[in-house]
């Protein structure tokens, strides 16, 4: 059984009502007939199905559906037509340090965030010296967040996110932060769970890294599938239309 | 239908257990932030409420006069009820838009939020009851058994307050200006509420609109239990249930329907 299942799926959005915050606004486009004309398709009619333990990549270019395309897998949005099924765990790593608080110490996220994953206490006490451990926070777990750097939020993010167990871990372009040391260890610890039996699904821009962690790529243009195969392939057609100038 | 709605009621009620650890933990955060780096800390939630019972007792002993025995405790009772329910709409109506960061990026149940904000004023609210046991001490009003039933109209009005908070934290996403509007209908929702002046002072017409206001039936409920020592008649009680579990009703199914669109309009 697949662990991700995208059937036909349609994600639109209406820019108008986006826009549209005021009344004002409101009645002078309801009366120029532009409320609803406005429509934009993020992705159009994707289909796709990943099988537990595959490592999967989605590459794009920027605004052609890959981080939508995560969200509705991820059940943050829901698709306008077609279907996704999801059948585990989800650990979003969509950005890091998303449910933090700023107020709040190193010590008191931990148990925040791992509750927004559906976490309760004693799990977390259970990995809590692992999770500091991992992002090497010790000198600053009771300082709070707000003073900290952007990197050190986005270790402490990586490292709760990829601590706890879950089926598939969806990360978008978050590799790129942290010191040159930090990133090596994310890759290690990515590599480690997909040994592990955990599936991964990595939006990049970054072709090597992709190459390099991922099997199996799924390019995505202007909302609509254009490749799925392995990485290597998928990616040399990707860079040569890049580079042919599409 | 009837097994579909059976096992999506089943469906919630898992959901609700699985992310009860993210009410408690948002609870605390709400607590602990709330009087981070103040002096006096949770001390507050007793010395506001007194403070506030101390000033009005003084405005309205002598500027307004109204006949009412043991007027401290009055004014108390009734403050520390409106403001729970003053403060927890205004943050719940809030939280949704507030942690749209969080909603937009990871899969949380929605309805967690103006739930868990209900229940941090909640727990303030008990926090507040020791100042209203305090100026019973002071004010030598004599301890009635009844006191033991206070918890009922407290659960019911929190019961009340969540769907409230549920009802308005859907809207607020779609109709932003509901934030401000709603600042003076809770005005108009305090005068229409016998905080500092008895029932009886009010013409005959007023009675009826504030015997519609669902807020009094919870406030003359926890009076009768506290001050005078009778517990209340049948429509009081009725009015409080009638109005918890409908306003939850409403909220609840109000909720549900607008969730599904929130995070385009966030």
């Amino acid at each position: 059984m697949p662990i991700i299942q995208v059937d036909n799926v349609s994600m639109r959005f209406n820019l108008a009502q986006e826009k549209t915050e005021t009344l004002k606004e409101y009645t002078v486009k309801l009366l120029k007939h532009q409320l609803f004309f406005n429509e934009f398709y993020a992705l159009q009619d994707v289909s796709f199905s990943i099988e537990p333990g595959e490592s999967v990549a989605l590459i794009g270019r920027n605004g052609s559906g890959k981080s939508t395309m995560l969200k509705l897998i991820a059940g943050v949005m829901y698709p306008s037509k077609g279907s996704v099924r999801v059948n585990g765990e989800i650990a979003p790593l969509i950005e890091l340090g998303a449910g933090f608080d700023m107020e709040l110490t190193a010590r008191e996220n931990v148990y925040l965030n791992g509750a927004v994953l559906g976490h309760d206490r004693a799990y977390m006490d259970e990995h809590f010296k692992n999770i500091i451990d991992f992002a090497e926070l010790w000198d600053f777990v009771d300082v709070p967040v707000k003073n900290y750097s952007s990197g050190m939020i986005a270790r402490l993010g990586f490292s709760i996110a990829t601590e706890v167990r879950a089926d598939i871990l969806a990360c978008d372009e978050i590799l790129s932060v942290g010191d040159f040391m930090f990133q090596q260890k994310c890759h290690d610890r990515m590599e480690q769970m997909l040994s592990g039996g955990t599936t991964l699904l990595f939006v990049s821009h970054d072709i090597n890294q992709v190459k390099q962690l991922c099997k199996r790529a799924i390019w995505i243009d202007h909302g609509h599938l254009r490749g799925d195969g392995p990485s290597a392939e998928v990616c040399d057609a990707y860079v040569a239309a890049m580079q042919r100038g599409e | 239908m009837q097994g579909n709605t059976t096992a999506q009621l089943r469906g919630s009620w898992r959901n609700f257990s699985k992310y009860r650890p993210l009410i408690r933990e948002l609870v605390t955060r709400d607590l602990k932030v709330k009087y981070r780096r103040s002096f006096l800390g949770y001390v507050w939630s007793i010395l506001n409420p007194l403070l506030m019972m101390l000033l009005q007792t003084l405005v309205f002993s002598y500027m307004f006069r109204f006949q009412i025995e043991n007027f401290p405790l009055y004014l108390i009772c009734g403050n520390t009820l409106f403001n729970f329910f003053n403060e927890s709409t205004n943050m719940g109506m809030g939280s949704v838009l507030g942690n749209s960061s969080l909603i937009k990026k990871v899969y949380v149940p929605k309805f967690i939020f103006p739930i868990s904000r209900v229940v941090s004023s909640f727990v303030n609210l008990l926090f507040s009851l020791a100042a209203i046991l305090l100026v019973m001490l002071i004010t030598r009003s004599p301890f009635h058994l009844t006191i033991l039933l206070v918890w009922a109209p407290l659960v019911l009005l929190f019961l009340f307050t969540c769907g409230m908070a549920l009802l308005l934290s859907a809207l607020a996403v779609y109709f932003r200006d509901l934030q401000y509007l709603y600042g003076i209908v809770t005005m108009a929702w305090m005068y229409a509420t016998p905080l500092f002046y008895p029932i009886s002072a009010l013409p005959p017409f007023m009675v009826v609109v504030v015997k519609l206001n669902p807020l009094y039936h919870y406030i003359n409920c926890m009076r009768c239990l506290v001050m005078y020592g009778t517990v209340p008649g049948p429509n009081t009680w009725f009015a409080c249930i009638a109005c918890a579990v409908g306003m939850m009703a409403v909220g609840l199914a109000a909720f549900r329907k607008l969730q599904r669109n929130f995070i385009l309009y966030l």
